[in-house]
Parts: structure tokens; C-alpha cells; sequence
């Protein structure tokens, strides 16, 4: 035990702290940007699959095809076909570049579904008085729907970004210099594995733990306030 | 001349036949009272009429032009026309009361914000509500929401209205506040079609009552004979079953 | 793009990728199960336990579901053997999603118990029902409705996890694929076929939990 908390103290050098710092950074910045596009897109997909009619069919069918598709393979499959079909197609990118691809992608699909589950826990009355005031699909979700439905989407759209954080690790596989990768390189640098990945672990949960707190407190918030 | 009328309308939820050949016309500044059992289709004619539900067969006609249902134009058409006030209400929970009943003319028929605000207050002052303004839905009693509905549905200029039981879900001191409103309405010449199950308003306030079961108009005719000389069996113990209660 | 897709020299693994899936399965299900043992015991825990056993039931589940599955098996993996502990690459992933799924399933079986409706045990026990018999009528027939649809998917999720046992040369279908990659470079072509058995098996779970709930508890889920 003496030798873990001796090596724990020549980790803490000013490098090796800036270093894990960036790493947590990246992590985050992961999450976010996964979080922020696919949010944008995810609302895209969801009101693509509440149209209706024969014109708009293959928009349905696209938005049900991506969903069912990328939250049904996992992470590391979408991060190696990312990381292939940038390199086969001859595009030179950075690999922090394919794991921002991915988890953008993954974050369209999840997000899409949250939506999609928000939007429709509007009473249906509410969508049929504004059909019956001759409101247009996108009027309808912008003025009466989302309004309402914002405080169902945003705690589960929250849990997601907290889950993402975690299931980002993956991005180390491709070389993607987040937390996990920064373990690695502890690991590599002949610091024990129990040292470098407790690190690690720790600095996670310095991460994710507030953050569920505050996600939580969320919940309960706009649980509890009135639907506007 | 007939300003709206239904022509041998048919409809059906899924596999269940709902509407089964309705003739059924309103002239201009007439009002037309629906009564019938629950499942009768008394409130499916309204949907119909907002383009909610589509006939399978038989035309619906407005100041003489039919309906193509499957024609998105046709049915915004129909919904400029028409303006319904539902049982439970519906108004936006997001809105406050002023907004619920700026927002369609203003987003949808693209009025000036000014012009609308004018009108949806006059509105709200003849409905009773001129100092509920800024509240919201969850704020006000069920009688002030029906009411806030009514005047949402008339800020669309409507050529008819129609009233989906509109006091059924109300506590029975708050009827009166809202059948007011209606009768006031109707001294107007509005245009209207009321569903309801308050026997006696309809009978007040109808120019003609239709009287329907199974999703059929069983007898159509004043309120007079409807209620006190009905030609049919179904009608005559429909109606004594309600005013012996 | 000029890249030619040539699925003719991936076709004939098909067989050996299938057979990974299988193991991708069996990892997945095993790691429910103790995952499911775990999880029941410390919900119980939770829901009716004292003081110190709650605070260490919460100390567990609060670490695990608060930090990533593979940093979680990385250290298994290495830095166990540190002390003495040497976990095959199998046993380490197989551990490391269990104590995880653990964590997950005890938060979903305790909001589980807590969705007990005090009206309608009061009602069985107006109704003369015993403790037990208020067990077995009313409290469980409601909560297995109630957790029947988050646990299925969990459950999904935990298959899709598996695919980080490949990471530590587990050869499950995502190792397989790394496997054929390094024969036959043929990557964007094994990995897609690789996504499209993952969507396949999980969407055949999902068909079958749904009508398993349909049945068994008239949930109602929908697949897509």
C-alpha cells in the first residue's frame, strides 16, 4: 500500500497534471459536441418520423433506418467504420476528427428517440386543436409541442450527455487523446496499472458524479414545476 | 341556401363504421343542435368537419364548394371556415390565455400582432375575461378555460362554429357561465353546430335538432317535435328517458 | 471516393462470425443474470436495509455507474494480477460487465419497489390478504410490469457492451472482426457486416422480449 500512494505522489508531476487535465477536457468536449450536433440533428429525425403522407415516406424511412441502426450497433463498430471509411475514402483527418463523427452519430440516433418520446408525451388533444386551427406541422412542434415537451426531453437528453462521457472511453482505441488514452499512456510510462487506471477511474467520477447530481436535481425540478 | 352540408358521409375507425350515411345541412346564421347516445357519432360529424377524420364516402360542402379530403389546400380551406371548441377544452398549457387565442391568427393566417391583440382582448372582454389576460390555463377555473376556447375558436373569424360538448366536463355551477356566452352568440347569427347532452339549452337554442344513433341522423326537425311530438321509436325513448331525469 | 467494396473475400467467415455472436450472447446473458442477482439483492438492500449496509450498497453503485465499463475492466485485467489476482481476459470482461450491470439493475429494481401503490396493497390488506399473499397478488405481478421494459433494455445495451470484450482479445463478434480485418484488410467491408449482425441479434431480442412482456405481463413496448 505504501508503494501506491509513493508512486501515486511521482505521478503528480505538473505535466502529468496537465496532461490528465487535457485528457478530461477532450472527454468532455467529446461529449458535448456529440451531445449538441446530435441534439440538433436528433430533433430533425424526430420530426421527420411524425410527418405523414406518401410524399414524405422516404424521410420516415431514413430517420427510422438511422435510429434503429446506430443505437442497435455498439460504439466500438461505429468508431472502427468511421475510422475505415475516413481512411479508405482517402480523407487525411485527424482521429479526434472520426471520434467527433461518431459520437455525433451515435448522438443523433439516442437523441432522435428522446425526442421522439418527449414530443409524443403531449396530449394528443394539444396537436389536435392546432391541426383544427390549421397549423402546419413545424408550427405546431415550434409553437405548442416543444414548449411543452422541453421539460420531458431535457433530463433524459441530460442522462444521456452523462452516459456519453463514459461510453466515449472507446475514442482511445483509435488514439484519441481523452481520459482513458491517458491511462494508457501512464500505464505505458511504467507507472503500475492500478495507479493509472485508478487515476483515471477517479478522475471519471469526479466528472460524471456531479454531473448525475445535477441531473437529478434537474429532474426533479422541472418534475415538479407546471408544463410551461 | 344551404351554407354547409353533408351529402351521405360515411366514416369508420379502423374497422368500426362510426358514420353511416349523414345528410345533415346548416344554412347561414343557423343553429343546429346534435343529440343521440354516447357513440351515436355526434362528435365525429365535428371531426369530420375540422378535416380531423376523413369521410370514406359522401362530400361535405361549404358555401357550396365540396371538400377533396385528400387535398392538403381543401383542408386548410375547411379549417379557415370552421372553428371547433372541444369538451376538454385544449388550450396550449404553455400560452397564457391572451396568447392562446393570438397565436393561430397570428402564426398561422399571419396577422399583424397589433391588429389581433385589439381583437383577441374585445374577444376576452365579451367572454368575461378581460382581467384573466395574462393568466395561464392551469390558473383558471374550467368554465374560464371553455371560455378562453370559445374566444380562441372566434379570433379565427370562423364562418361556423362548432361545439363539441362543450359543457360536459364542467362542474354543473359552471355551465351557465359558458351556455351564456353561447347564447349570446347566437342572438349574433353565428353560424353553429352544438353537440351537447344539456337537453334544455338545445331545445332554447336551436334553429333545428337532429337527433342520431348508430351513426345515423335518426330524425332531423324543430325542437319542438324533436322533443315533444318525435315521429320515431328510438327518438321518443331517447328523449323520455333524458327529461324524465 | 474511389473505394470499391469487395465483399466476396469476407463472405465465406460468415460462419465464424456467427459462431462470435453466439459468444456475444452468452457474455451478455451471463452478465445479466449476475447482474441481476446483484442488483435484486442490493435494491433490496436499498429499499428495506439499515444504515451501514445501505451506505456501502450506495458507495457501490454510485462508483460503478459513475465511471466508464472498460476503464472498470482495465483495471480487472491489469492491475489485479498486481496483487496476486490473474482473471483470464474472458473472466475479467465477464466480471467487470456483471459488477456493472449489478450497479445499473440494483437503481432500476429500486425505482422498481418503489413504484409499490400503497392504495392497492391497503386494499389487499382491507381484503384480508396475508403479507405473503399480498407479495405474491399484488406487489409482484406490478412491479415485474413495472421493471419488465427497462430491464429488457438493459438488457440490449449489455449486448451491444460486449463488443469491448474484443478489446481484450476476447474472441467475440467485434474480436472476430478485428481477426478477419487483420487477414484480409477488408475493413469497411467486415465491420459493416459486423453492424448489421449486431442490429440483426438485437433487434430479434427485442422482437422477443416484447412479446414475452406482451404475454407475461400485457406490457406494451415497442420494438422500433
Amino acid at each position: 500500500m505504501g508503494g501506491f500512494f509513493s508512486e501515486l505522489a511521482s505521478l503528480a508531476t505538473y505535466h502529468n497534471i496537465v496532461f490528465l487535465a487535457k485528457g478530461a477536457l477532450t472527454t468532455i468536449a467529446l461529449s458535448a459536441f456529440g451531445c449538441i450536433l446530435g441534439g440538433l440533428f436528433g430533433t430533425l429525425l424526430a420530426v421527420a418520423r411524425l410527418t405523414s403522407g406518401w410524399l414524405s415516406w422516404p424521410l420516415r424511412a431514413f430517420a427510422l433506418v438511422f435510429t434503429e441502426f446506430f443505437r442497435r450497433v455498439p460504439f466500438l463498430v461505429t468508431l472502427m467504420l468511421c475510422f475505415f471509411a475516413f481512411q479508405f475514402g482517402g480523407f487525411d483527418v485527424s482521429t479526434l476528427t472520426v471520434g467527433c463523427v461518431t459520437v455525433v452519430l451515435i448522438g443523433t440516433a439516442f437523441l432522435a428517440e428522446i425526442v421522439r418520446a418527449g414530443l409524443q408525451s403531449v396530449h394528443p388533444n394539444q396537436w389536435h386543436a392546432a391541426a383544427a386551427m390549421n397549423f402546419t406541422l413545424l408550427q405546431t412542434i415550434r409553437y405548442v409541442i416543444l414548449p411543452q415537451a422541453w421539460t420531458v426531453i431535457l433530463p433524459p437528453a441530460f442522462g444521456f450527455f452523462i452516459l456519453f462521457i463514459k461510453d466515449s472511453a472507446l475514442a482511445s482505441q483509435i488514439g484519441v487523446v481523452e481520459l482513458t488514452y491517458v491511462g494508457k499512456v501512464f500505464n505505458n510510462r511504467g507507472f503500475s496499472a492500478g495507479v493509472s487506471f485508478g487515476v483515471i477511474l477517479l478522475a471519471y467520477f469526479m466528472l460524471s458524479y456531479p454531473l448525475s447530481r445535477l441531473g437529478a436535481k434537474l429532474e426533479k425540478k422541472l418534475g415538479t414545476s407546471r408544463t410551461r | 341556401m344551404a351554407h354547409l352540408e353533408l351529402d351521405k358521409v360515411s366514416a369508420a375507425y379502423g374497422k368500426l363504421r362510426v358514420l353511416d350515411g349523414i345528410e345533415l345541412s346548416v344554412a347561414k346564421g343557423e343553429t343546429v343542435g346534435l343529440i343521440g347516445p354516447s357513440g351515436s357519432g355526434k362528435s365525429t360529424i365535428l371531426r369530420v368537419l375540422t378535416g380531423l377524420l376523413k369521410p370514406e364516402t359522401g362530400s361535405v360542402r361549404v358555401a357550396g364548394e365540396t371538400i377533396n379530403f385528400d387535398k392538403p389546400a381543401d383542408i386548410r380551406t375547411l379549417r379557415n371556415r370552421t372553428a371547433i371548441v372541444f369538451q376538454q377544452y385544449n388550450l396550449f398549457q404553455n400560452l397564457t390565455v391572451l396568447e392562446n387565442v393570438m397565436i393561430a391568427p397570428i402564426k398561422v393566417h399571419g396577422r399583424k400582432r397589433s391588429e389581433v391583440q385589439a381583437e383577441a382582448e374585445n374577444l376576452l372582454e365579451k367572454v368575461g375575461l378581460a382581467n384573466k389576460l395574462e393568466s395561464y390555463p392551469d390558473q383558471l377555473s374550467g368554465g374560464q378555460q371553455q371560455r378562453v376556447a370559445i374566444a380562441r375558436g372566434l379570433c379565427l373569424k370562423p364562418e361556423i362554429l362548432l361545439l363539441d360538448e362543450v359543457t360536459a366536463a364542467l362542474d354543473p355551477e359552471l355551465v351557465s357561465e359558458v351556455l351564456d356566452t353561447i347564447r349570446e352568440l347566437a342572438a349574433e347569427g353565428m353560424t353553429m353546430v352544438i353537440v351537447s347532452h344539456e337537453m334544455g339549452f338545445i331545445r332554447e337554442i336551436s334553429a333545428r335538432v337532429a337527433f342520431m344513433a348508430d351513426g345515423k341522423v335518426v330524425e332531423l326537425g324543430a325542437p319542438a317535435d324533436i322533443f315533444d311530438a318525435p315521429n320515431q321509436d328510438r327518438t321518443r325513448d331517447f328523449v323520455g328517458k333524458i327529461l324524465r331525469h | 471516393m474511389d473505394y470499391t467494396f469487395q465483399y466476396g473475400q469476407v463472405w465465406p467467415y460468415l460462419p465464424y462470425l456467427i459462431k462470435g455472436a453466439w459468444l456475444s450472447l452468452q457474455i451478455a446473458f451471463l452478465a445479466f443474470c449476475g447482474g441481476m442477482l446483484i442488483g435484486t439483492v442490493c435494491a433490496a438492500v436499498k429499499t428495506f436495509g439499515g444504515g451501514f449496509s445501505r451506505h456501502a450498497v450506495n458507495a457501490y453503485v454510485v462508483f460503478f455507474v459513475n465511471t466508464p465499463q472498460l476503464v472498470q475492466i482495465y483495471f480487472l485485467y491489469f492491475a489485479l494480477p498486481d496483487l496476486g489476482i490473474f482473471l483470464s481476459s474472458y473472466m475479467a470482461v465477464l466480471l467487470g460487465m456483471t459488477l456493472n450491470a449489478g450497479a445499473y439493475l440494483t437503481e432500476i429494481q429500486r425505482a422498481g419497489f418503489e413504484s409499490r401503490r400503497q392504495s392497492e396493497m391497503e386494499a389487499a390488506e382491507v381484503l384480508g390478504f396475508s403479507r405473503l399473499q399480498q407479495i405474491r397478488y399484488v406487489i409482484l405481478p406490478h412491479v415485474a410490469k413495472v421493471l419488465f421494459p427497462p430491464l429488457s433494455n438493459h438488457y440490449i445495451l449489455m449486448t451491444l457492451g460486449t463488443s469491448m470484450a474484443a478489446i481484450f482479445g476476447v474472441e467475440e463478434l467485434t474480436g472476430r472482426a478485428f481477426n478477419i480485418n487483420s487477414e484480409t484488410f477488408r475493413s469497411l467491408e467486415v465491420f459493416s457486416i459486423v453492424a448489421v449482425i449486431y442490429v440483426f441479434v438485437t433487434l430479434i431480442a427485442s422482437v422477443a422480449l416484447a412479446l414475452f412482456g406482451k404475454f407475461a405481463f400485457r406490457t406494451k413496448m415497442r420494438v422500433v
